[in-house]
């Protein structure tokens, strides 16, 4: 069974379409990356994808539930980490792992165990006891991943994860993301050329709401005639293609 | 389980902020202290001890506005709340998640204010746990207000409306500060329609055990604590569709 499956998914903002009958399936475990300049429709499709918005028409399974549906079972299945850093300022970063521990109804024990491991995996034990808001964005984008982890989501979104982070920041990150590579199936919206060429299986390129084009960073390049994944995209999104 | 984590951490967001200690238990507490000395050196009956206190009481629960208000709309621009509302909690927790929490806080800043009152020399009677008790529906339609407010307004706009037109309109339509009679006139009817001076008055009625002035001004309060509650949650419902 496909992770999503998107059937004429379809988002409107008055006249504006943000999202225009999106077909799409994503395989379990893939990391598929969602492509496109500002406007294009990422935000939007990932915002119905995680039952933050509902669609005007169409409809998404994820692991088989509808969004439209059966919304509480697919929250369930799913993990999120927004576009904007999305953490609770005031408190540490334990603190903040034990709070998505205890929404998602973890009991004490369980949320030591899920803290220990996500610890160590995120590499966060120095800064355990540290308040979120004096951490660096990149510790911050790195906290924010890993409280979308906390349910063990089937499926994680990540919202334009390496937005405003120093190249390190971002090399740092992008080894957390293929860690969970064939564990967890990951849905990356983002800006940057080289992060989708680098981490993902697929990538889907938008433009104005509409899927153009999906494939691999290598079909894609294939597709376009051109030898820099960043060439290939603009030519894409042109309508520059052979 | 989901509804007391949630409700820990709007506590905790709270009260690890030092400006809201400073302001919502430093200030009332500075008022007493220096409205009681103004009281020593000229003494005018509003301040007494017995008639001032309750009103500060109330005059400190809206810093619970703006605290509530601004958690909620910070909150909201950080994407925070976008996170959360992809997790089990349901609506309910919410709604409650941000009232609950700040409700013992509210009595807090009313216990310390009575303590210092009666450093200051008011009178210990039973009458004090009742004003303390009757603080809860006051502290309801403050909180509320600022549930209300944090669900339409950004950051800044919590800060200039719940922040200083707020704690001032409690704070000249309350009869506090000055006696509503002396000014009368429309002042006083506006005044009288709205529940800042009933919820003044139902606290000095309180502690002065005048309690068949209570109902009428506990009906305000309450009226005003329901249909404040009401509106805050379809505006909270509201935005909380939009996102």
């Amino acid at each position: 069974m496909a992770a999503i499956k998107t059937q004429a998914l379809t988002k409107r903002y008055q006249e504006l379409v943000a999202v225009d009958a999106l077909d799409l399936t994503v395989e379990t475990g893939e990391l598929f990356a969602l492509l496109g300049v500002n406007g294009a429709g990422k935000t939007t499709t990932v915002k119905m994808l995680s039952c933050l918005t509902r669609p005007d028409s169409g409809n998404a399974w994820l692991d088989g539930k509808s969004i439209v549906t059966e919304p509480a079972e697919v929250k369930a299945l799913i993990g999120v980490s927004p576009q904007e850093t999305a953490v609770a300022p005031n408190l540490s970063v334990r603190e903040n792992l034990a709070l998505m521990c205890g929404v998602h109804g973890l009991n004490k024990e369980l949320t030591a165990q899920k803290i220990a491991e996500l610890t160590k995996r995120f590499a966060l034990s120095a800064i355990l006891g540290k308040k979120a808001s004096k951490l660096s964005g990149g510790w911050q984008r790195r906290l924010s991943i890993a409280m979308a982890l906390v349910s063990e989501p089937k499926i994680l979104f990540l919202d334009e994860p390496t937005l405003g982070l120093d190249v390190l920041a971002r090399s740092e990150l992008w080894d957390t993301v293929r860690a969970l590579k064939g564990k967890t199936t990951v849905v990356l919206t983002t800006h940057y050329m080289e992060e989708a060429e680098a981490l993902s299986d697929r990538v889907g390129i938008m433009k104005d709401g509409r899927l153009l084009f999906v494939g691999t960073p290598a079909e894609i390049k294939e597709k376009a005639g051109k030898e820099r994944f960043e060439d290939a995209f603009v030519a894409i999104v042109k309508g520059e293609t052979k | 389980m989901k509804l007391l984590t949630f409700s820990g951490r709007t506590a905790k967001e709270i009260l690890r902020d030092p400006l809201n200690l400073a302001f919502g238990l430093g200030f009332p507490v500075i008022l007493l202290l220096l409205l009681s000395a103004i009281q020593a050196n000229i003494p005018v009956s509003l301040f007494e001890i017995a008639n001032l206190t309750p009103g500060i009481t109330v005059f400190g629960l809206s810093f619970m506005t703006l605290f509530s208000a601004s958690l909620i709309a910070k909150d909201r621009e950080s994407a925070l709340l976008q996170r959360l509302y992809t997790t089990p909690l349901t609506a309910l927790d919410f709604i409650l998640g941000y009232i609950l929490p700040i409700l013992p806080i509210a009595l807090a800043q009313c216990v310390i204010c009575y303590l210092v009152a009666i450093i200051l020399g008011l009178e210990v009677t039973v009458t004090i746990v009742f004003a303390v008790l009757f603080i809860l529906p006051v502290a309801l339609f403050y909180i509320s207000l600022g549930l209300l407010c944090g669900s339409v307004m950004g950051v800044k706009q919590v800060g200039g409306i719940c922040g200083a037109l707020l704690t001032n309109l409690s704070a000249w339509l309350s009869g506090i500060w000055f006696d509503l009679e002396l000014v009368g006139g429309a002042f006083q009817t506006v005044a009288n329609l709205l529940p800042f001076v009933h919820a003044v008055e139902l606290e000095r009625a309180v502690l002065d055990g005048r309690f068949s002035d209570i109902g009428v001004h506990l009906a305000w309060v309450l009226g005003y604590a329901a249909v404040t509650t009401a509106i805050a949650v379809l505006f909270f419902l509201r935005q909380m569709k939009r996102q």
